[in-house]
C-alpha cells in the first residue's frame, strides 16, 4: 500500500503501521541522534529552556475562527450582506459557499441537485481542497472553538483524577458517516442536522438561542466529564468529509525527524493525535513527511514543538525556496 | 499483497489483558454509536406527530420534499424586509433550523415586492417553479400569477408565485367585527404588538409598525383592505339566521395564504385565520 492509502486508511480509523522501509537518510540520522547520549540529552535540555512556550498559531487560528463567525453575525445585524447565512450554506459577496457535508445530506435525502448548490459546493470543494480539508474544523467551526476551551477543563481533572478518558475505537466515525449517510437516503430527511453542533451553534449565534443549545451542552459535559474531544474524534462526519478533500491539499504540517527528540509533547495536545505517529521513534520513513489528512492544521503541535520539527509547509514549495 | 516474509512469526497474539481491552472498546464504540443515532432519530417524533402543520414560506416544496431540501442555512431569514421568517428549533426534530413563518406574530406581506426569500434560497427548498418531478398538489396551483396591490400601477404588476402556502378560512365568524356590523377605531393589535407592514400610502420601501398606523373604519375590513394580493379576498352580504343582512369576509381562489389577514384582524383571538400548507377547494 502505498503512503497516501495508509494515512487515508488511517483517517477511516485503521491503527498506524511501522514503516517497512526507512531511508538510509533516516537511518543515519537517527544514528547520529543516538550515537553520543550525553550529548543528545544536553541539546534536548537545551532546545527545551530556550522553547517559550508560544501561541502564534493558536491565537492566529482563533482570531480567523471567531471573526469568520463574527462576520456572519454582523452581516446580518448590521444588514452589511457581506456573508449571509450561516455555516450550512451562505453568500459571499455573492457567492454560493455550500457545505460540503450539508450538501451531500440534502442531496442523499432529496435525491436531486440544483445548479445553486452544485456550484456552492464546488467553489467550497476548492477552497479546501487548497487549504487542507480539516482546516475547516479548528479555523472555522464554532464548535471546534468551545471544546478546544472545555477540553481544558477535562484535561485539569483528568490530572486531579476525578474524571478518566474514555477512549472509543476512532473507526466509529467513520461508521457514523456511513450511518448518516444512509439515514438520509432511507428516511428522506437530513438526519445528522438535527445533531449536528456545528449547524446549531452557528445559527444560534446569527439567528438567536433556542432549545438546541441544550444539546450541544450535554455533548460539551459528555467530552468533559467523559471522553476527550469525543465529538470531533469519533462522531463527526463534517470532520470526515472534510479529510478526505484535504487528503489531495498542498498545505499541510510537515515533520522533520532531525530535529525532534521524540518527546511526543505534540501528541498530548494534539485533537488527532494519531497523525503524530511519525514523532514517534522508529516511524519515520523520510527526512520529512507530510502529516496525515486527519490532521487538522491547527498548529497545536507547531507551537508546542521546541526544536521546531513540525512546520507549516505548502508541499512543494519549500523545495522551490 | 505479495509479501513473502513470515509474517505470523512476527505479530504475536493477543495478550488476554488485550483482547479484553479492545473488546470492550469495540462495545463501547457500539454504544455511542447506538446511543448517537438513537438520540438523532428522535427527530421524527415532532414530524410525524405534528398536529397542525406549518405555515411555510412562499415557494415552499411540499412538506417532506420542504424539510429534505433546506440546508437551514437561514438565507430566506436574512433578506425578508419584516422578519416574517422563523427557523426551527429542536423541538421541531427534523425541522430544527427549517423555516417557518407565524402569521399572527409577523405575516408575509410582500414588502419584498419580488418573493426575495425564493431568490436567496440556494437548494430550490423555495422555488418559483418545482421541477418536474415534484408532483404539485391539487389547488396549490394558483389560477393565475397573484396581482400585488402594491405594484398594481407597475409595469410589471404580478408576483412569481405559482403555488399558494396555505388558504384563509373565516374560523371564527361570530367574533368578527363585520358580521357583527361593527366598525373598528384605534390600532389593530394592542400596543405591544411588534409586526410591521408595508402602508403604501405611507412608504413604499419602508415597512412600518402596525401600531404606527391605527384605524378608523365604520364597517370592520382590515383583512380585505389590507390583503396584499387583488381579489383574495372580499366583504360580501350575507343573511343570518335573524334574517338580518350584514356583511362577512369571504375568501377567494387568488388567496396564496401570506397570514396578513389573520396578522391585521383586531378580534382577539384572530377571526381569520391561515390554514397552513391548505389547498383550495371551491365552496
Ligand atoms: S497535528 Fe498539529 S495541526 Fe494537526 S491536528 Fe494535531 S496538533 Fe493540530
Ligand atoms: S415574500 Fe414575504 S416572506 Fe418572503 S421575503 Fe418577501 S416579505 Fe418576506
Ligand atoms: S434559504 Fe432555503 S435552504 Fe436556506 S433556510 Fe431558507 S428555505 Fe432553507
Ligand atoms: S379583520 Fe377580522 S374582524 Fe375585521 S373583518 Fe376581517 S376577519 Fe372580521
Amino acid at each position: 500500500m502505498s503512503r497516501f492509502t495508509d494515512l487515508f486508511m488511517g483517517m477511516l480509523g485503521a491503527a498506524p503501521k511501522k514503516p517497512k522501509k526507512i531511508s538510509e537518510r533516516v537511518q543515519k540520522i537517527m544514528f547520529l541522534k543516538y550515537e553520543d547520549k550525553d550529548r543528545y540529552i544536553k541539546e534536548k535540555l537545551h532546545a527545551r529552556a530556550h522553547h517559550d512556550v508560544s501561541h502564534k498559531w493558536r491565537n492566529r487560528r482563533w482570531a480567523v475562527l471567531i471573526a469568520t463567525n463574527l462576520l456572519f453575525v454582523l452581516s446580518f445585524w448590521l444588514d452589511i450582506q457581506l456573508l449571509e447565512g450561516s455555516l450550512t450554506a451562505s453568500r459571499f459577496a455573492g457567492f454560493h459557499l455550500i457545505d460540503l457535508n450539508s450538501a451531500l445530506q440534502i442531496m442523499l435525502a432529496h435525491k436531486h441537485i440544483i445548479v445553486n448548490l452544485f456550484i456552492g459546493t464546488f467553489t467550497v470543494f476548492l477552497l479546501w481542497v487548497l487549504l487542507g480539508g480539516r482546516t475547516f474544523c479548528s479555523w472555522v467551526c464554532p464548535y471546534h472553538l468551545v471544546s478546544e476551551l472545555t477540553e481544558k477543563l477535562h484535561l485539569m481533572l483528568v490530572d486531579r483524577k476525578i474524571v478518566t478518558d474514555h477512549e472509543f475505537h476512532r473507526g466509529t466515525r467513520t461508521v457514523f458517516w456511513a450511518l448518516f449517510a444512509l439515514l438520509a437516503i432511507v428516511t428522506g430527511y437530513t438526519v445528522f442536522e438535527t445533531l449536528s453542533p456545528t449547524g446549531i451553534l452557528s445559527r444560534a449565534l446569527i439567528y438567536g438561542p433556542g432549545l438546541a443549545l441544550g444539546w450541544v451542552g450535554l455533548l460539551l459535559l459528555f467530552e468533559v466529564f467523559y471522553s476527550r474531544r469525543a465529538w470531533c474524534r469519533y462522531i463527526c462526519p463534517i470532520g470526515l468529509t472534510y479529510g478526505a478533500v484535504g487528503s489531495i491539499s498542498p498545505l499541510q504540517i510537515t515533520y522533520h525527524v532531525e530535529h525532534c527528540f521524540h518527546e511526543g509533547d505534540c501528541r498530548k495536545v494534539c485533537l488527532v493525535p494519531h497523525v503524530l505517529e511519525v514523532t514517534v521513534k522508529g516511524r519515520a520513513s523520510d527526512e520529512t513527511m507530510g502529516l496525515g489528512p486527519d490532521c487538522t492544521r491547527c498548529g497545536l503541535c507547531v507551537d508546542v514543538c521546541p526544536t521546531g520539527a513540525l512546520r507549516f509547509e505548502v508541499k512543494g514549495l519549500s523545495k522551490l525556496l | 499483497m505479495s509479501e513473502n516474509k513470515p509474517a505470523p512469526a512476527k505479530k504475536p497474539a493477543m495478550s488476554i489483558e488485550k483482547a479484553q481491552k479492545a473488546r470492550r472498546k469495540f462495545l463501547h464504540s457500539a454504544g455511542l454509536t447506538g446511543a448517537v443515532i438513537g438520540l438523532s432519530l428522535l427527530g421524527y417524533i415532532p414530524v410525524t406527530s405534528a398536529k397542525t402543520p406549518r405555515l411555510r414560506p412562499p415557494g415552499a416544496l411540499n412538506e417532506s420534499d420542504f424539510l429534505s431540501s433546506c440546508i437551514k442555512c437561514g438565507q430566506c431569514v436574512q433578506v425578508c424586509p419584516v422578519q416574517a421568517i422563523k427557523l426551527g428549533d429542536l423541538k421541531d426534530g427534523f425541522g430544527v433550523g427549517v423555516p417557518h413563518i407565524d402569521a399572527r406574530e409577523q405575516a408575509c406581506d410582500f414588502s419584498c415586492d419580488a418573493v426575495q426569500c425564493i431568490l436567496a434560497c440556494p437548494t430550490g427548498s423555495l422555488t418559483y417553479k418545482k421541477p418536474g418531478f415534484l408532483n404539485i398538489r391539487e389547488g396549490a396551483l394558483l389560477a393565475a400569477a397573484p396581482i400585488l396591490k402594491a405594484k398594481e400601477k407597475d409595469a410589471e404588476p404580478t408576483l412569481n408565485l405559482k403555488e399558494r402556502i396555505g388558504v384563509a378560512r373565516l374560523a371564527r365568524p361570530e367574533s368578527c367585527l363585520a358580521v357583527q356590523g361593527k366598525g373598528f377605531k384605534g390600532e389593530a393589535r394592542s400596543g405591544s404588538f411588534k409586526g410591521k407592514m408595508r402602508y403604501m400610502d405611507v412608504d413604499r420601501w419602508k415597512p412600518i409598525p402596525v401600531r404606527e398606523h391605527p384605524y378608523d373604519v365604520p364597517l370592520c375590513d382590515l383583512c380585505v383592505r389590507e390583503c396584499p394580493v387583488k381579489d383574495a379576498i372580499a366583504l360580501k352580504p350575507v343573511k343570518g339566521a335573524d334574517g338580518v343582512e350584514r356583511m362577512t369576509p369571504v375568501v377567494l381562489e387568488p388567496c396564496v395564504g401570506c397570514g396578513v389577514c389573520e396578522m391585521i384582524c383586531p378580534a382577539e383571538p384572530a377571526a381569520i385565520v391561515i390554514d397552513a400548507q391548505a389547498t383550495w377547494k371551491e365552496a
